[in-house]
Parts: C-alpha cells; structure tokens; sequence
C-alpha cells in the first residue's frame, strides 16, 4: 500500500453525513492498496452533487454533461488503450438514469472502466425528485407518499450486459476492498454504492435504516458477477491505404463525337441495376474523354420503388450537377414511369425512350417503344437500356460500354452477346 | 476533352473529404449510421487508423470528447437528426477546448423530412449551437476542390484553436459522383495539436496572446489535467461566476474570432463594373457558378462570391456585399438562412434571394433573378 495522497487536504464539498465523501476516501484508500499513480488515473465525474468532488481529487479529473460520463468515460479509456491506466467514472442514481444506454454499451462492449453509482435513491442537487432508482415505499420532498413503483436493479442489469465487475455494498464505513477489486479488473466494472442523502432523503423518511430500505427493495448486497467479462481493444489499423490512387484511373483510349453536353435520365425500379447501369454510362464516358457526372435519386427504402439516375456527358467540363429537362428519358419500369412522369410532361423536345410494356406519358420528346425488360430479363433492362441508347444515339463508340462492362463481376452474369443485340 | 497525362477518376465527394481529414491529422472516425452520410462513414472504416461504430449520436460525440481528451483528433460525419442529439455534447467539447470535426450532411428537413434529397437547412441550427450563441468555426464546400481543401483546412482549423469544428455539406456534394482529375491538388501537410513543455505547473486553460491554450492528453503522468466543461478557471475548477472564470468564457469567442483571418476561405470572382453580385454557398454555388458564366455570356456583368468560411462570418464578405447594388443569395432553403445572417431580419434595398427546397436550385432560376429588373 503506497502512501500518496489522491485527495488535497481541504474539505470536501458535501453536506454533512453525507455517503459521496466516504465514496470519495475510500476511493482514495483502494487505489492506494493498488499501489497506482495518481496521475496514472482519470477520474470522470457526472453532474449532481457528486460530481463536484473533482477540485479535491489529484488524479486527471474530467467533469462533462449529466448522465454523459460514462460514454466519455469509454472515449478516454479506448483513447487511451492503456491496462496500466485506471479510468473511473462517479455517477449518481440520476446521472445512471440518463445515461442507461451508456452503462449498457460500456459493459456490452466492455471498456476498461469501473464506474461508481453513488445511489442515494433520488436526486439530491435539484431538491429530492424521484429518479428510476427510487425503490418502492420511499418518500422524497415532491413525492411524500412515497413511490408506487419498484427502483431499477442496475447490478443484475449490468451482469445481464457482461459487465466483468459488479458488486452492490452499503456505503458505510470501509469498503475500498471492494472498490479495489472493481478497479483492478480489466474490463467494464461497476459497484453500487447505497446512501441516504441526509438533505432529502433522511428527512423524508424520517427514522429509516439504509440497510431496511436496500432489504425492503430487495436489493441484494452482494458481488454478482467477477472475472467474467471482457476487455474492449481499440481497432488501430497501420498505414491504411490511400482512397485516391492509380487503381481508380480511368485513362481515355476512345473519341466521342458529341459537341454539347447531354443529359440522360434513366428511371426504372430498385434491384434493377438503374445505379450500375447509370455508373457504367458514365464510366464510358470518361473513357471516351468526356466528363461525366451520376446524382442517383431513390427512396429510403434500398431494395424497393423507384430508383432513377441523372448522367451528364459533356466535352466541357461540368459546372452544375443537378437535373434539368433531360435530353433523352429513359424509363425501364412502371416505377420509373411514375417517378419520371412529370419529366416527361415538362419535355418539349429530346428523346424518351420506353419499355414497350408501359403507358406512354403526356410528353413533347420523341417517343421511342424498345422491349427493355423482355430482352434480357427486369434484372438487366436498365443495363441493356443504356447500351441501347449509346448504340442508337451514337454517344461514344459502343466498345468503351463493352470494356466497362468487361472489367466488372456482373460480366460473369451477363453475356455481353446478349447486350449487343438492338 | 481530357488530356491523357491526368489523373482521372469517377469518384463522389465522401472519397475526397474522407483522404483528406487523414492526410490532415485527423486519426479517429466515430460514427452512428445516417443516410447521406453513409458514405463517410463507409470510407472511413477503410481509412482511419480507428473507427469505432457508435449506437447512437449522444455517445458519438461523448466518445469524441473522450479520444481528444487522450490526444486523438477525431471525426464523425452526420445529418440534423444526429446533430440535433449532438448539440450539448458539441457545446461541452467547444467548452472543454477539444480539437474535432463534425461533418453535417444537410438532408431535406424538418424533422426526419426525406433522407434521400439535399438541402441547405442547417446553417441556422449550427449558428444557434451553442447557448450564449458562441461561435463554431464552419466551413462549407462548394465543388470537390474544397472536398479536399477545406476539407483540410477543417481540421487545421480544430487542431490550431482546440475547438470542434463543424464542416456543412451536402447529400449531392457527397453522393453524386463525377469524372475528377486529383493531379492537381495540393499536399496537405499533417498537423498535431501543441503541447504544454514547460516544467512547472500546467494550467490546461490559460492562455497567451494567442488565445489558445497548451494541450496535455491525460495519458501522459508528468502533470495533472483538469478538463471541465463548467464555468471554470484558467485550473480547469469550477467556478460560479468568478472574475477569471468569465473572462475565460469569454475567451473562447475571443479565441474564434481573432484566428478568423486564418480560416477564412472564400471565392470572389469580380467583374469590374458590375453593380450585381451573386453570393452563395454549398451546394448551390455549383449552380451558381454556371449561371454567372451564362450571364456574362449575354452581356450582363455581375460578380460572384462563394463562401466557404460561414461562421463567423468574415468581415470580408460584409466588405464585398456594401459595394454592389443589387445582391442575389442563393441558397437551398425556403428563408435564405445566409442571406439572414448577412443582413439581418430588415435586410437591405436591392438584396433578394433564390430559394427552394426538394430540388437543387437550377441555373436559370438564378438567371432569372439577376435579369428580373433590367
């Protein structure tokens, strides 16, 4: 047992009779026994009257949000990635409250960490409101016929979320054995500390015993779990790959004979291809020494409704991305006929090329009837819609598609023959 | 038509944004799923020495906050219904003096609104982030140059001053994809946060001329740091409302403000002569920049402003905009949120906007506007 101090000699900041200064010394005591460092501990605090204890603490002390102590508590500990570090987080029943998720999560994904809930079964900075972890029959100032319902059981919560630690004790004389064994353990560890804040609780129930309330409730006082936990470690990937590089290149071999730009809606269903296809378009594009862009449109849902996809081809560079009235609508399905209907309708010249299975909409373009989705399947008519138009409207030579096509997985799938077939 | 010694790729705005916070210094990627901002979050399991999948946006940012205070420079990247959870936890990190990034994908709005279209709905809520209206450097990108650029200069600007950052953009800034040549951009030199060398007593909030004061990660055991993100002294204690621990909340206005020169980043493509001047931002000023090119081709001289450096607003822009007649805001949103933060609630003669939402503002409609009084 070492002899450093982690508390400066003033007096702490708590009402008298108080549990938060005893939580406080026997923290002082356990991690003494532990032989660490002061500055080899960071000490989190949350926001109620506990969390003002950090100006007497000579560890690291960090003070953040109410019920968030946890949660940065977790960011310090993987920050940090370091077993010899002890990160300890002081909390109260409210603060556990708001930041369940947090408690959960931690243990879950077990952080080394050990978090001390200081339960005084109400909270006690605000004037004694009842928190979730008011037991039954216990009275607070806005609650004097006592509450109706049973308090949050957080040790067999955290056993439940693989917490490596738990242990439940009165917070009356020493107890910094069971703190240490907490702080020691690598993983997520908690101990819950029971108090009667003699502000509010004290006074409210006038002549309780703590350790009736704990029995009454059913809590049990216990270690309800050791060892069997978990340590997070923080994924640290060396010299990861750069994401501009020469496997994206797309090097122009092909001449297209286009002197303005055109623009190019294809409209047609989810699970369709419509965004492949669009991005095969494009691709070709480039490789034929145009500049090109893809916006894609869809709901939120992936793999149902529309899904539609503007492509721009132009020999000048592109200043804005966005759709205007397209120079040539393609519309693949009935999906696609209903998300590009108003299109279609403002269209007073250009093309629309349509699956011949559809209505064909109030338009001014060009109406051109291709049997897209009978060719080569639903799956594929969006594929085979744009070697279409690329054939048909002389875009770029046809074999700028073909070595696009060719270079992806989906070429194993789909016989380029079949695509070349207009 | 390209020339074939370029270095060209049919890539989004996520890819650039993502290499470039890492080239940058930024180390750590935390992050909670939202579209549009998924493809970050894609990239950035690729690329960020570590990415942590958080369950939700509160602990994002709590997590955040935890990486910085051990020395780490993270991001994370969401739209408004996980900014909107992010807000306090933004305020603590700007109050605990934490270098990081928060990407804010703008999606169309209120509320859950619709996922899968753009908007420009935010600038309002990121002004508004903090209680007291304190300032959070913000920066916008306008084309996939400042993807990479400001992108940068985001994270410089987080690591320099010790504060979150926010970086605005847009569902079809970091969606769409185009044919891009990156042999252009510049190298982007990695930056470290600066720490405390000194022997004596460490203050983790007391600061010199530059406002900004010396970091130390609790990692290290050679002195002790207190982090709060209550009013405190320059100690990092708690104070109520002491003469010291004021003037260090003032500081950290102080500390935004007087760096602004070296973060502010804007286009001003001036046209002597020209009484109209098109002012925009984001995702419009691609739109934008098209339609000042087909004004001039028709005769009509106007000047254009792209600000990329939204808050504080640089006193620069307020500079440009007295100077012309007629100002035309264009912005993807229905009150011309930026037009309102240049000009206030009783704006100015000759000062009109182009908005919209659901729909990236056309060319033409800003056409329009400039021609409407000629």
């Amino acid at each position: 047992m070492n002899s450093k101090n982690f508390l400066t000699d003033s007096q702490l900041p708590f009402c008298k009779g108080c549990g938060h200064a005893l939580v406080a010394k026997n923290t002082e005591k356990a991690l003494q026994k532990l032989n660490v460092d002061p500055l080899d501990v960071v000490l989190v605090t949350d926001i109620g009257c506990h969390g003002i204890v950090d100006k007497s603490f000579l560890t690291h002390t960090v003070h953040g949000l109410h019920g968030r102590s946890s949660a940065l508590a977790a960011g310090i500990a993987a920050g940090l990635n370091n077993p010899g570090k002890k990160v300890i987080v002081f909390t109260g029943d409210g603060g556990a409250t708001i930041g369940m998720q947090h408690l959960i999560g931690g243990a879950h994904l077990g952080f080394d960490m050990t978090v001390v809930v200081h339960n005084n079964m109400l909270y006690g900075m605000t004037g004694g409101q009842p928190s979730e972890f008011t037991p039954c029959g216990f009275k607070t100032p806005t609650l004097p016929e006592g509450s109706s319902k049973e308090g949050y059981d957080i040790c067999e919560l955290m056993v439940a979320a693989g917490a490596s630690y738990v242990e439940r004790v009165i917070g009356i004389g020493d107890y910094s054995d069971s703190l240490a064994k907490a702080f020691s353990s690598s993983g997520f560890s908690l101990v819950e500390v029971m108090e009667i804040c003699p502000s509010y609780g004290v006074k409210s129930n006038p002549g309780i015993k703590l350790s009736q309330v704990v029995e009454n409730a059913g809590w049990n006082v216990k270690v309800f779990a050791d060892g069997k936990g978990h340590s997070f470690k923080k994924p640290l990937k060396e010299n990861t790959e750069s994401l501009i590089s020469e496997k994206l290149e797309i090097k122009p071999k092909y001449q297209s004979e286009i002197k303005k730009p055109v623009s190019i809606l294809i409209s047609g269903s989810a699970g369709e291809g419509v965004q492949s296809a669009a991005e095969f378009l494009a691709k070709a594009g480039i490789l034929s020494g145009l500049n090109t862009t893809k916006k894609g449109s869809y709901p939120v849902t992936v793999g149902v409704g529309f899904s539609a996809s503007d492509v721009i081809l132009s020999p000048k560079p592109i200043l804005f991305t966005g759709s205007t009235n397209p120079d040539i609508l393609v519309i693949t399905s009935a999906d696609g006929l209903n998300f590009a209907r108003n299109t279609a309708a403002k269209m007073t010249s250009g093309k629309l090329y349509i699956d011949d299975s559809l209505d064909v909409p109030e338009t001014g373009a060009q109406v051109i009837r291709v049997p897209f989705r009978e060719k080569l399947g639903a799956r594929t008519s969006s594929l085979y819609a744009v070697f279409y138009i690329v054939h048909h409207e002389k875009l770029f030579p046809i074999d700028a598609m073909k070595e696009v096509f060719l270079s992806n997985k989906i070429s194993k799938k789909v016989s380029i023959e079949s695509l070349l077939q207009f | 038509m390209h020339d074939n010694k370029k270095n060209l790729a049919f890539i989004d705005g996520s890819r650039l944004i993502t290499e470039a916070l890492v080239r940058a210094g930024a180390d750590t990627f935390v992050g909670y799923p939202i579209t549009p901002a998924n493809l970050l979050y894609l990239y950035a399991t690729k690329r960020f020495p570590t990415m942590l999948a958080a369950p939700d946006e509160i602990t994002t940012l709590q997590w955040m906050s935890g990486f910085a205070i051990s020395g780490h420079v993270p991001v994370t990247a969401t739209s408004f219904p996980g900014y909107a959870l992010m807000v306090e936890s933004i305020g603590m990190a700007a109050m605990m003096e934490l270098p990081m990034v928060i990407i804010l994908v703008q999606r169309l709005g209120p509320a859950t609104g619709t996922a899968t279209r753009g908007a420009q709905g935010d600038l309002n809520v990121v002004f508004g982030t903090m209680s007291g209206g304190y300032s959070l450097p913000t920066f916008s990108i306008s084309n996939y140059h400042d993807c990479w650029e400001v992108s940068a200069k985001a994270v410089h600007t987080a690591i320099e001053l010790r504060t979150p950052v926010v970086l605005l953009t847009s569902k079809e800034m970091v969606m769409t994809q185009q044919s891009f040549d990156w042999s252009d951009l510049p190298e982007i030199a990695p930056k470290k946060v600066k720490q405390f060398e000194g022997e004596g007593q460490y203050f983790p909030y007391k600061a010199d001329e530059s406002l900004v004061s010396d970091f130390l990660p609790v990692s290290q055991n050679k002195h002790q740091v207190r982090i709060t993100a209550s009013t405190h002294d320059t100690r990092g204690i708690l104070q109520n409302s002491t003469p010291e621990a004021i003037n260090n909340t003032k500081r950290l206005e102080e500390k935004v403000n007087k760096h602004l020169d070296s973060y502010t980043l804007y286009d001003f493509d001036e046209q002597e002569g020209a009484e109209t001047l098109v002012v925009s931002w984001d995702i419009s000023s691609l739109a934008s920049r098209e339609a000042v090119v087909e004004l001039r081709n028709k005769g009509k001289m106007v000047s254009l402003l792209i600000a990329k450096t939204l808050l504080p607003i640089p006193k620069v822009y307020i500079d440009i905009i007295q100077r012309y007649k007629k100002v035309v805001v264009v912005e993807e949103n229905l009150k011309g949120q930026f037009r309102q933060l240049l000009f206030g609630a009783a704006g100015r003669e000759g000062v009109t906007g182009v908005n919209g939402i659901a729909k990236m503002i056309n060319p033409s409609e800003i056409v329009e506007e400039v021609m409407r009084y000629e």
